[in-house]
């Protein structure tokens, strides 16, 4: 917000907090705000939340997709234990989001907060630094796919060459089920990296220096600083980080997708649901049950979001 | 903003070990610097490599390899690109999803952060919340649902032959819409929060409609954020993978980035022609990211910290 709040040009004060008058709205006031609120909250309910809750009607129900609405029969928690029990992808896939939300919280997480720590500071070429870091941002995640499809392609590719076993013993990093999740996990940290350290950058901007300077001078060194003045200021972006790298790890799908269609050892749980719908077949209720998995995961991390961003907004 | 840590310490050392201080802190920048060096070449390694792969020919690189001096640089990859698979039109799909969902996602997010920042209803908070928690679903929960919507809901013949939204340029426009509204409707209630009421208040006196409230001063004021909310939504729109994967079925429909996936060992068959038609692709992203780049930053950083 700071980046924008200082650009604007007229220095209004800010608004006096929860004092709004009872305001008598005539009638056709009263329609028009109506329909101003009225009409993009239908959109966004029939699109996103009708689907949402249908989705987990269905995941209960059995139904080809092809007869009417009428064919759909209710077989109970049927979906649910197939899956647990008896398909084969499923586990390997949730084992791969596992170990993509893992990867993300720990590598490109920590990498990005001690960029933005470097960077957050009186240095010469620092914005230089800082665009670089973050140009992969920019890029679809199907296109940072294609790119490092040509970095890991194993006799042509960049990686191998400057390793040297090109020609000798190339490892074909997409193609090798072992180690293909992680050889796309680097290509994912590549961009993930450049979005967390520019979401610490903002917290750090906004963050008092007098608390350093209050530090250093008791005779703190930079590492005491860090850990015990700036990083628990920072809990409110270390909150969001941390959801946002779930949610992220939780949707990743265009990346594998757009490199082998999500196979061979890159299996997730967001691509067995779409291989279900233009996949060889089609079953709504096993489709809809993949999804409420998916959902009941992310609900909770998408509570804690609204918890930490509302409460700071009642505090303001 | 850190000047004031330059400043020396209160208790001033000596000359010499003041010199040893400052030669230490040299070092240490030297150091930094390095380190910062290395990794910003390693982050632009990839990009450069398939800058260099698609400058080369192929007769190049098949006879000396991709590691190796280029013999010759050509741009003709790209413009074999460009035609072989036809990308205009891929671009031309792009543009007509992109622009009118961007548009109308600021539209109706600005309605709604204007409805309930200015006037309390009883819900304002829950429908803050339901807007921001439907934009963080990952998209394949809503997905096997609206993909029998879509195929349920009709068209005209006009827009779609087989008469159905599923497998349409304006279902894609729509979901966009509906899925973003939700992060743009967040960012522009708490930066409109900053107006002062009294604004609208005296235009309200003055006798100014909700519209006119809306129009003439509220949005006016929120150009800013607009505009750092459009480059984004227009960033996120442009590189959606996921929706136009599953909801356009014809191929000649979809926008550019899905397109690509199809495009590579049909069109772009050999290695130099693949980097140079996913260069093409990215170009919009890079000009978002060398002309624009203030505004995405902003917008990025402006749903997670208030100032």
């Amino acid at each position: 917000m700071t980046v924008l709040q200082t650009s604007r040009t007229d220095p209004t004060p800010p608004a006096r907090k929860g004092r709004r008058r009872a305001t008598a709205l005539s009638g056709t006031d009263r329609i028009v705000l109506l329909l101003m609120v009225g009409v993009p909250t239908l959109l966004h309910v029939a699109l996103v939340w009708v689907p949402t809750l249908s989705s987990v009607l269905l995941s209960f129900t059995s139904w080809d997709g092809i007869g009417d609405l009428d064919q759909i029969t209710f077989v109970g928690t049927r979906n649910y234990v197939d899956i647990f029990t008896a398909y084969p992808r499923f586990w390997p896939a949730v084992q791969h989001n596992l170990i993509w939300l893992a990867f993300l919280i720990l590598l490109p997480t920590s990498f990005g907060l001690l960029l933005a720590v470097l960077l957050d500071r009186q240095l010469k070429f620092t914005r230089i630094y800082q665009s670089v870091l973050y140009l992969p941002v920019v890029l679809a995640l199907a296109m940072v796919g294609f790119i490092w499809q040509l970095m890991y392609e194993p006799n042509l590719g960049l990686v191998n060459n400057v390793l040297g076993i090109a020609q000798s013993s190339p490892v074909d990093w997409l193609g090798d089920s072992d180690i293909n999740i992680y050889a796309v996990l680097i290509a994912a940290g590549w961009k993930h990296t450049g979005y967390v350290m520019l979401l610490y950058l903002a917290g750090l901007k906004s963050f008092d220096p007098s608390l350093k300077e209050a530090a250093a001078l008791d005779g703190a060194n930079g590492w005491q600083t860090f850990w015990k003045v700036t990083f628990p200021v920072l809990k409110p972006i270390n909150v969001i980080v941390l959801v946002i790298t779930v949610i992220e790890g939780l949707r990743a799908f265009d990346i594998v997708y757009a490199i082998n269609r999500g196979r061979n050892g890159l299996e997730l749980v967001s691509v067995l649901i779409t291989d279900n719908i233009i996949g060889e077949s089609s079953r709504i209720g096993w489709g809809s049950a993949l999804a409420v998995i998916l959902l009941v995961i992310s609900l909770g991390f998408i509570i804690t979001y609204l918890v930490q961003v509302f409460r700071r907004e009642e505090r303001t | 903003m850190t000047t004031t840590l330059d400043r020396p310490p209160v208790n001033t050392p000596g000359a010499g070990e003041r010199e040893k201080k400052t030669a230490r802190l040299r070092a240490s920048r030297i150091a930094l610097h390095t380190f910062l060096i290395a990794v910003c070449l390693v982050w632009l390694a990839p990009l450069l490599w398939t800058v260099f792969a698609s400058l080369r020919t192929y007769e190049d690189t098949a006879a000396n390899g991709y590691f190796s001096l280029p013999s010759e640089l050509t741009l003709s990859n790209f413009g074999k690109a460009w035609e072989t698979a036809d990308l205009p039109n891929y671009f031309w799909n792009t543009l007509v999803i992109t622009i009118p969902a961007v548009i109308v996602t600021l539209l109706f997010s600005s309605f709604v952060a204007f409805g309930v920042t200015r006037f309390s209803f009883r819900f304002n908070l829950a429908l803050l919340m339901l807007f921001t928690a439907g934009n963080l679903l990952p998209q394949q929960v809503i997905i096997t649902p609206l993909y029998r919507l879509f195929r349920l809901i009709p068209v005209p013949e006009w827009i779609n032959y087989k008469e159905t939204l599923l497998d349409t340029q304006l279902g894609l426009i729509l979901i966009h819409i509906a899925f973003q509204i939700g992060f743009c409707t967040f960012v522009l209630s708490n930066y409109m929060k900053t107006i002062p009421n009294e604004l609208t208040e005296a235009a309200r006196v003055d006798g100014a409609g909700v519209l006119r409230q809306y129009w003439q001063v509220i949005l006016p004021l929120c150009r800013p954020a607009l505009g750092a909310l459009a480059t984004l939504e227009f960033t996120w729109i442009y590189n959606d993978f996921f929706w136009a994967i599953v909801l356009i079925q014809t191929g000649d429909k979809m926008p550019i980035t899905s397109a690509l996936s199809n495009l590579r060992g049909q069109f772009f068959t050999d290695y130099n022609l693949l980097a140079a038609g996913s260069l093409l692709v990215a170009i919009p992203c890079l000009v978002v990211f060398f002309a624009l780049q203030r505004q995405f930053v902003g917008g990025l950083t402006l749903g997670s910290t208030k100032g």
